[in-house]
């Protein structure tokens, strides 16, 4: 799939450089005295082929928080809407989308667009690969889908910048809502994956944090084996305890669909299902947001999910970065990366943090229906920014790069 | 029956026969974004009235240029609701194009100039024949519209792409666009027509444009003590009649500022309710009244003293205020 954004530009402009040259560059209004055009920025978005989580049967159930399609939509709808800015900059943006189905074939993937003269480079990979990716290139790399801590922390690297919320940004803002209800007495189950397993300990670290206490930490299995029913059995897994609030841990989704209404107590569900954490929803209401929604679902022909969210806002950070340095000088682009002011409609500017290069937002709660709450919450209080207040923070010092 | 007596009896009936007429002199009319409705309040004693039903989701109201009707953007409707003031009824509708958000009519009445936020257009339409004569392709979420003094340009702000596009009335084409601050939203014009005034949502500051160069020639920066940049999000603004004063209703921190046109300065800061939104004076600009939309109501501000006088309950998420007075 190829998207082009043109500027429309006179081509007898062309070849007046000169003295104006460096600055029309830069001009933001809509020079008609003095052109000057920069190289187009050529880009790539590497998707996984035959990804999982694209597939059929997966984007039927929908399950919240999980890609609704691919990340190639989101990006052409802002790249659409900057129409104005980049002719304002005399610069067109392409964007290809290329399916990569290893690793490896990623890494050349990233490679190749890298040596033909790529500013960036878009990434909608499982966090292993957007490391693996990342490592093989200097390039600025958006990444638009993994939420893995991991890639803030452990494996964190320079040039990485990610837009979806860190999964402890997600278990932060659930748990400050939890704690605003004095729901206090969490049931945790979590699921049998590795991913479970991390976002399982996410999740007890935020519990931690504010203050909630846990009352049990249950594995659970799919299955429908009498063997099993400990594990499998919604009523068995919920009963027999006093607690507020179930939260459930499933990266896959189906477990935590069934979950909320057959809880043996009357009580509520959060987490991978019931109440969820996600960067967007549809439905939301405010800050311009149905707009955006609506511009979505018109252009690629289904709801606008969090993901197609992130994917829209690397298409602004790249309309960013464009307009601020057209001509793609590496230094250049990373300062607009870092200094850009990115308008999401949720309210408020964001920004890449400067110590993870984790995008800056607020986190709403819904049930998908509709949005319950935006986290953080009103009177959450932080020294510099509240919005800080969700995921890992400057002063934790997690983000250490190698060099 | 003594002359007296008559006298009063007569006006006493004549108030009970005719309460709207009496009424209509001295109102405000706010609109109610999520109970398509227009609330009446008396501008004597603040009192709400009652409620004229309009159109779904009324946003921006203006005046016709004779005083004589209401007119109201129905977003959900992509109509304008004309609703006449004697009566308090709707006569009719125009159609504006989809989802319609704020309009402003050209000196002699004839032309609307209505903001379409979902097709990122600009729409001419002729208020006569109640028909669209043209469109113009703007950048996405347009929202504030101004129309010069001569007629000749339009100005509207695109939330999307931070610019102010300039529109010659015309030719029917954008002759400029100036980038201004994040999320640009309303616009106010001196009243010589020399600078153009934009607040910038997500920027905490109003872009002063100069309208015979086109460009930005001062930023005025908003700060509230104890309050972040990032809940400080102007929206509403308007000029006093001499062009001394701008008052700049802050959004999500919920106060009015007052800013020194020349100076391009912040005089004073006044507190109203929940995302303070836009704004009316009244006709000896001795009054302020700032619509709420997250606390559902309307501060009357007296503007001297920069003190809030009373607050009134209106409908849900309001929207705009139009005073008749």
């Amino acid at each position: 799939m190829r998207r082009r954004v043109t500027s429309g530009l006179a081509p007898q402009w062309v070849a007046r450089v000169g003295a104006f040259l460096r600055l029309a560059g830069r001009c933001l209004g809509l020079c008609l005295c003095v052109t000057a055009q920069a190289a187009p920025w050529n880009l790539t978005l590497l998707e996984q082929a035959t990804s999982p989580q694209l597939e059929r049967s997966r984007l039927e159930r929908a399950y919240l928080g999980h890609a609704g399609g691919s990340a190639s939509d989101g990006v052409a709808v802002a790249l659409d809407e900057a129409q104005f800015e980049l002719e304002a900059a005399k610069l067109a943006v392409t964007i290809k989308t290329e399916p990569v189905a290893t690793l490896d074939a990623a890494r050349i993937a990233a490679q190749k667009a890298e040596k033909a003269g790529a500013p960036l480079l878009l990434v909608n990979l499982p966090a292993a690969w957007v490391s693996g990716v990342a490592a093989a290139v200097k390039l600025p790399v958006l990444n638009i889908s993994a939420s893995d801590d991991v890639l803030r922390e452990r494996d964190c690297q320079a040039n990485v910048y990610h837009l979806l919320p860190s999964e402890r940004m997600r278990a932060d803002a659930l748990a400050q809502a939890l704690m605003a209800r004095k729901w206090t007495q969490v049931l945790l189950l979590a699921g049998p994956t590795p991913d479970d397993a991390q976002r399982s300990a996410v999740a007890q670290a935020a519990i931690k944090r504010y203050g909630l206490k846990l009352v049990a930490v249950k594995p659970f299995k799919l299955s429908t084996d009498p063997r099993e029913r400990s594990l499998a059995n919604l009523t068995l897994l919920t009963a027999n305890m006093a607690y507020d609030v179930v939260w459930v841990v499933d990266s896959d989704g189906e477990f935590a669909r069934g979950l909320p209404y057959n809880t043996a107590q009357a009580r509520p569900v959060v987490g991978d299902a019931g109440l969820v954490a996600l960067a967007w929803q549809a439905q939301f209401e405010r800050f311009g947001a149905p707009q955006v929604s609506r511009r979505f679902a018109k252009a690629a022909k289904r709801p606008m999910t969090d993901h197609d969210w992130a994917a829209w806002m690397a298409g602004k950070a790249i309309a960013a970065a464009a307009t601020s340095a057209p001509r793609g000088e590496p230094a250049l682009v990373v300062k607009a990366l870092l200094e850009a002011n990115l308008d999401g409609s949720k309210g408020v500017a964001m920004q890449f943090r400067a110590w993870d290069r984790q995008l800056r937002q607020p986190v709403l709660l819904t049930d998908g229906q509709g949005v319950i709450a935006t986290m953080p919450l009103e009177g959450v209080l932080h020294p510099r920014n509240a919005l800080d207040t969700l995921g890992a923070d400057e002063a934790e010092k997690l983000c250490k790069p190698k060099t | 029956m003594t002359v007296a007596k008559q006298i009063v009896l007569t006006c006493l009936t004549l108030a009970f026969a005719f309460p709207r007429v009496a009424l209509a002199q001295s109102t405000a009319l706010v609109s109610s974004e999520k109970d398509n409705a227009i609330t009446i309040v008396n501008l004597k004693d603040f009192s709400v009235q009652g409620t004229i039903g309009t159109c779904k989701r009324p946003r921006h109201l203006q005046l016709s240029p004779d005083r004589k009707q209401l007119l109201v953007a129905c977003s959900n409707d992509h109509a304008a609701d004309v609703i006449d003031l004697a009566t308090r009824k709707s006569v009719g509708r125009i159609p504006l194009g989809d989802n319609p958000e704020t309009f402003d009519i050209s000196p002699d009445g004839k032309t609307l100039y209505v903001s379409n936020e979902d097709e990122g257009e600009l729409t001419f339409v002729d208020l006569a024949s109640k028909k669209t004569v043209g469109e113009v392709k703007v950048g996405k979420e347009p929202e504030g519209v101004k129309v010069s003094a001569d007629g000749k340009t339009v100005y509207v702000t695109s939330e999307v792409t931070s610019m102010v596009h300039v529109v010659d009335t015309a030719s029917r084409k954008i002759t400029k666009n100036i980038s201004v601050g994040k999320r640009p939203r309303r616009l106010a014009l001196t009243p010589d027509g020399s600078e153009l005034w934009v607040t910038n949502e997500l920027d905490a500051s109003v872009s002063v444009i100069s309208t015979k160069d086109l460009k930005v020639i001062a930023t005025v920066k908003f700060a509230v003590k104890g309050a972040r940049a990032a809940d400080i999000t102007p929206v509403g603004i308007l000029m006093s009649r001499d062009g001394k004063r701008a008052f700049v209703a802050l959004g999500r921190v919920n106060h009015v500022a007052y800013v020194d046109v020349a100076k391009r300065e912040v005089t004073q800061l006044v507190l109203a309710g929940k995302r303070a939104w836009n704004l009316a004076l009244n006709r000896d600009e001795s009054q302020l009244f700032v619509v709420n939309g997250l606390s559902d109501d309307m501060t009357v501000i007296d503007v001297a003293s920069a003190k809030a006088l009373k607050s009134v309950a209106v409908g849900r998420v309001p929207y705009a205020v139009v005073l008749i007075d």
